[in-house]
């Protein structure tokens, strides 16, 4: 099968092309399990037209209601006839290499509507709250006629913050009683948001929570100020407004120019995520050696120090 | 170079609302190195939109006495993806049990041991 991998791929996304849902979905599973897929993937997009679509980040705590939000979502982001992906990323799991993907549990019922394609990932060990491929699967899925694409990260979020490379409109999840003004403050998650919501909104600590996370945007030195909505997912209460108030945040931020900004540095970002990433695999490849063993042994015994042993290891790479 | 996670869709037909079964088979195959996608109690349209989207390798159904229903989302399975196994566990009775086996479907009852689902899992992925 792998030898006629780049005639495979070119007759799928011939297919992918016309809207055929299965021969999308054959290529994103090519994608994850075949490491030579996404370099002939990515040729063969290049040289077609290029499709641009809406892409939604969803980011935040477990539990803070991420699926069930886009869940919540989906009719108005379906509306007028536009066609909606979802990405939705869960862990994979260290040990084992297997993973539950149990987003899907609160994503039921859009299946009558041909508009709706959601597919479940596993993180399989790549860091920042993505999939090593994440990038190449929105293409894909523009590829395949879809407008928006809804990506759902891993329900973590202070340093894990890869969908900002890749989302037009970030959103962040949170929900009453997250944590007080210190939270608000840390790093990380509200630093990137575009638009806040506060899920949950029926539950105890809201006033509290909207008074803490508007002193820690208000702080903020970034040219737009994000935008903060509030929800109950499972009700659908603020979930149009929450829709529409992403949409104007989106127009606000193309007229400010942001998203075109944000555009021209993905390309870098995305090469420096990849390069690092090579550089990190041809260590621990080095490591399993016989000779990275004995790296490993040197330092335990403190033959060697820290320092020597990483400059040894680098000249190796 | 491959890597051969396989993927394995754990859906529930019927409206039977016993969860700790499929849980546990879900949990199993996760420790054995699957990736499984669950969906929970669902209709066989989602289920089928499920096997599709999500291009899995095998389809888990937990039967809650449902027959029918479960041979209904086995039809609509079978006739997008016919080369796509099938196997089920949950209350099913043994004259089902053989309606079930006749359409191609491998049945675990209840008593069935873990090891033997993820073997069966193994065996019909192609992973062994």
């Amino acid at each position: 099968m792998t030898n006629d991998l780049p005639s495979q791929i070119t007759a799928l996304l011939k297919r992918a092309g016309e809207e055929d849902r299965p021969a999308l979905a054959r290529l994103l599973s090519l994608l994850e399990r075949e490491t030579a897929a996404e370099a002939i993937i990515r040729r063969e997009l290049d040289s077609a037209p290029e499709k641009s679509p809406f892409v939604v980040g969803f980011t935040g705590a477990p539990g803070a209601g991420k699926s069930s939000l886009i869940n919540a979502l989906l009719p108005d982001a379906c509306g007028s006839g536009s066609r909606v992906a979802v990405l939705a990323v869960d862990p994979s799991s260290p040990i084992s290499g297997g993973a539950l993907l149990g987003d899907r549990v609160r994503m039921q019922g859009h299946s009558q509507g041909q508009n709706v394609f959601i597919r479940s990932m596993a993180s399989r060990g790549d860091s920042g709250g993505l999939t090593r491929i994440t990038e190449t699967a929105i293409r894909l899925l523009a590829h395949g006629g879809w407008d928006h694409v809804l990506v759902e990260t891993l329900g973590i979020g202070q340093v894990e913050l890869d969908i900002v490379n890749l989302a037009t409109t970030v959103v962040v999840v949170l929900t009453p009683g997250w944590g007080d003004s210190f939270q608000a403050n840390k790093a990380g998650l509200t630093e990137v948001g575009d638009v806040f919501v506060i899920n949950k909104a029926d539950k105890e600590g809201l006033n509290q929570t909207r008074v803490d996370l508007q002193d820690s945007l208000a702080l903020l030195s970034t040219p737009l100020s994000p935008k903060i909505a509030e929800t109950v997912a499972t009700t659908g209460q603020g979930v149009s407004e929450l829709w529409q108030i992403i949409q104007n945040q989106t127009a606000a931020m193309t007229d400010a120019g942001l998203i075109d900004q944000r555009r021209s540095l993905r390309g870098r970002k995305l090469a420096e995520k990849a390069l690092l990433r090579h550089i990190e695999s041809q260590a621990k490849d080095f490591l399993t050696t016989e000779e990275g063993g004995v790296v490993l042994e040197d330092i335990s015994q403190g033959k060697v120090t820290f320092e020597e042993a990483i400059h040894h290891v680098v000249t190796k790479l | 170079m491959s890597q051969a996670q396989k993927r394995i869709l754990m859906a529930k037909t019927g409206l039977d609302g016993h969860w700790r079964g499929p849980t546990i088979v879900a949990r199993a195959l996760r420790d054995a190195g699957f990736e499984v996608i669950m969906i929970g109690m669902a209709s066989t349209d989602d289920i089928l939109s499920a096997a599709v989207d999500e291009d899995v390798d095998l389809v888990g159904l937990n039967i809650g006495g449902h027959i029918d229903v479960a041979k209904r989302a086995i039809a609509l399975v079978q006739s997008t993806r016919p080369d796509l196994p099938i196997f089920a566990g949950g209350t099913i009775p043994p004259h089902a049990a053989k309606d079930l086996e006749a359409l191609g479907v491998e049945v675990y009852p209840p008593g069935s041991q873990l090891s033997e689902i993820v073997d069966a899992a193994e065996r019909l992925t192609g992973r062994k």
